[in-house]
């Protein structure tokens, strides 16, 4: 009795549980700490020179800013973009569920030729938005485009399945009930999707954040200004100081880590007040 | 815990692991045996890609004609400094043709690949053929640009690529430091000042020479365009020779993309004769007048004098007699802290 209780009702925990530590520490935690054990050839002072010089702060608040901005503007489109492939039947609908897919298939050095092309001064959309005065193409705006280009595919792959397990049953019961559409959504669609929603906030962040080949192209570079952190890392690596590079990126590393945490834990919170509301209430 | 099968998938797994590892060791076994082909890899810059096509051609049509053996060259192109890591940590190149000699001289600091004199080992400074730096303005010239000086007018806008980032751009902005430098009378004040107001009139710092290529010839970006002799003469080729023209400047930089063995690679390998006789080619008339083809200066006065036409005369200062050599100008200029770098910094604050 004793013993069964804690033999799992699943074979293979013991094996899967050892294969999946051996491939995330390969895969993931060896390079890591690998970038982290180079930092360490700086002393504390190097290491605090190189990561709060001013450049250093502006690159770091321009590529957690743009990358923030990108990931909500996806949020809310990627949301309505899902909400429509879910919800309605048109014509060329296959053809718009595969267009999702394509900056992930793109090389992103394509990607940020492409977007540099279509918003500078003379590409198709460069040129009016220039007439009417806004200059995208070199700037953190276009810096923005390129980060929501490529992280798109991130919040309507997963808010999709789970809208897809919604049975229209549970709004037309809320609406029989007497819940007003505004009510069935923001009470009854938007807890449900809510956790899958900031899933693909986070991949769409954590992506953009670290990007670089496609946001060098339409950044312009310019210190101070339009200076992408990891544009940092590669000129420290350009001139082969690999400790400086390890440090820029090693603090990158650790404000994602932390972030990536805060919404993993939001989400589990939000997860279970959903799930514990029909007992409660 | 674990049941038997579960066990015997572990050892599998293990077991296809371990056998994984000998048989990527065995790829490096030392010494090519007679009448087996050699393969050589060179490991070079970005606009290079087309010259050693040519010449990697040429030279294994001659080698197989001498020695009976078959002669393969791989090449490998990316941004110079880039290479020069992927060199120093593991990639397994006999000969480096680079942008500069900052990142061959790595290769002995940072890789104890090749001995530190490395460069006084061929001719002219281990550079078979040179470059220099021009300016490519649109049709007609509109601007009037004629020399350095031209750069700093208000209202002129400069396309020049991120030196911190591109090794070619290093030579852009040397260019126009010892133009500076050279007309104050060597005041090296003067030529700060006088780049701090070049650098006004740059809007855009492209990550590498082609990206700023670009940036100038398809975004229609900028009235100049700083860039090597070899790539402006790509660009007002056949595309773009209604479109663009060269302005050759009064003073500019002597550049010298040198080449070098990789000592350690060639000597683990077996394949230093080769190699070694692959750089020998590249000073070879043959080579050098396929230099020239590619819009590379050549070296050899007689293949020299055959394409003067096609060169103008400039006056030219090597980084050697003004900056005291590559070491000196990346610590000086171009690393943290350097003259790059207080262009943009205090400004912001």
């Amino acid at each position: 009795m004793h013993s069964s209780a804690r033999r799992r009702v699943l074979p293979g925990f013991g094996l899967t549980l050892g294969l999946s530590w051996l491939y995330l520490g390969l895969i993931v935690l060896l390079p890591l700490s690998g970038l982290f054990l180079k930092t360490f050839s700086l002393s504390w002072a190097q290491f605090w020179d190189t990561v709060a010089a001013p450049r250093v702060l502006a690159a770091y608040r321009l590529s957690f800013g743009a990358a923030l901005a990108a990931a909500l503007l996806n949020a809310v489109f990627g949301l309505l973009v899902a909400w429509v492939l879910v919800r309605y039947r048109f014509p060329g609908k296959a053809l718009v569920d595969a267009l999702v897919d394509l900056p992930f298939a793109l090389p992103t050095a394509v990607a940020g030729l492409t977007l540099t092309t279509l918003y500078s001064r003379n590409g198709w959309y460069g040129q009016h938005l220039e007439a009417l005065g806004f200059q995208v193409a070199f700037t953190p705006v276009g810096i923005v485009i390129a980060l929501t280009f490529i992280g798109l595919p991130f919040v309507v792959r997963t808010v999709q399945p789970v809208l897809e397990d919604i049975d229209a049953d549970v709004e037309e019961a809320a609406a029989t009930l007497g819940a007003t559409p505004w009510q069935v959504f923001t009470r009854v669609l938007f807890p449900s999707v809510m956790p899958a929603l900031l899933s693909g906030f986070t991949l769409a962040f954590a992506r953009a954040i670290g990007e670089y080949g496609s946001v060098v192209f339409i950044s312009g570079n310019m210190p101070m200004k339009t200076e992408i952190a990891p544009l940092l890392i590669i000129t420290r690596l350009e001139q082969y100081d690999y400790a400086g590079a390890t440090a820029i990126a090693g603090v990158m590393l650790a404000v994602s880590f932390a972030m990536l945490l805060a919404v993993n834990l939001l989400q589990r919170w939000t997860h279970r007040r959903f799930e514990t509301r029909p007992g409660t209430g | 815990m674990k049941s038997p099968s579960a066990r015997r998938l572990t050892a599998a797994l293990l077991s296809l692991l371990l056998s994984a590892v000998p048989a990527l060791g065995g790829c490096s076994k030392p010494g090519a045996a007679q009448g087996e082909p050699i393969t050589l890899l060179n490991v070079s810059y970005d606009p290079t890609r087309e010259l050693y096509t040519d010449l990697n051609a040429a030279f294994a049509k001659q080698w197989e004609a001498k020695h009976g053996t078959k002669l393969v060259i791989k090449q490998s192109h990316g941004g110079s400094g880039k290479q020069a890591r992927a060199v120093i940590d593991g990639l397994d190149a006999d000969v480096v043709t680079l942008a500069l000699a900052y990142d061959i001289d790595m290769l002995h600091d940072k890789g104890q690949l090749i001995p530190a004199d490395w460069q006084k080992r061929l001719p002219s400074n281990s550079s078979p053929y040179t470059s220099t730096i021009v300016f490519v303005v649109r049709k007609g010239n509109p601007k009037a640009i004629r020399d350095w000086e031209d750069l700093l007018r208000e209202g002129v806008s400069v396309i020049t690529p991120n030196p911190k980032t591109s090794g070619g751009a290093r030579w852009n902005y040397l260019a126009a430091w010892g133009y500076a430098r050279r007309k104050a009378g060597g005041d090296d004040a003067k030529a700060r000042e006088f780049i701090s107001r070049l650098f006004k009139n740059v809007p855009v710092l492209d990550s590498g020479a082609r990206g700023a290529t670009t940036t100038f010839a398809e975004r229609g970006l900028g009235d100049v365009l700083i860039a090597w002799e070899n790539e402006a003469f790509l660009l007002t080729g056949e595309v773009g020779k209604d479109e663009f023209e060269i302005i050759v400047p009064s003073v500019s930089i002597l550049a010298e993309p040198p080449v070098a063995l990789v000592d350690k690679n060639v000597d683990r390998k077996g394949t230093r004769a080769a190699a070694e006789a692959w750089l020998q080619y590249l000073y070879t008339d043959e080579g050098q007048e396929l230099a020239a083809k590619h819009h590379f200066r050549p070296r050899s006065q007689k293949v020299a004098a055959k394409y003067a036409h096609r060169f103008p005369t400039v006056s030219l200062f090597t980084i050697d007699e003004v900056f005291g050599g590559w070491k000196q100008s990346q610590k000086q200029h171009f690393d943290d802290g350097g003259s790059f770098d207080q262009l943009y910094v205090p400004q912001a604050q």
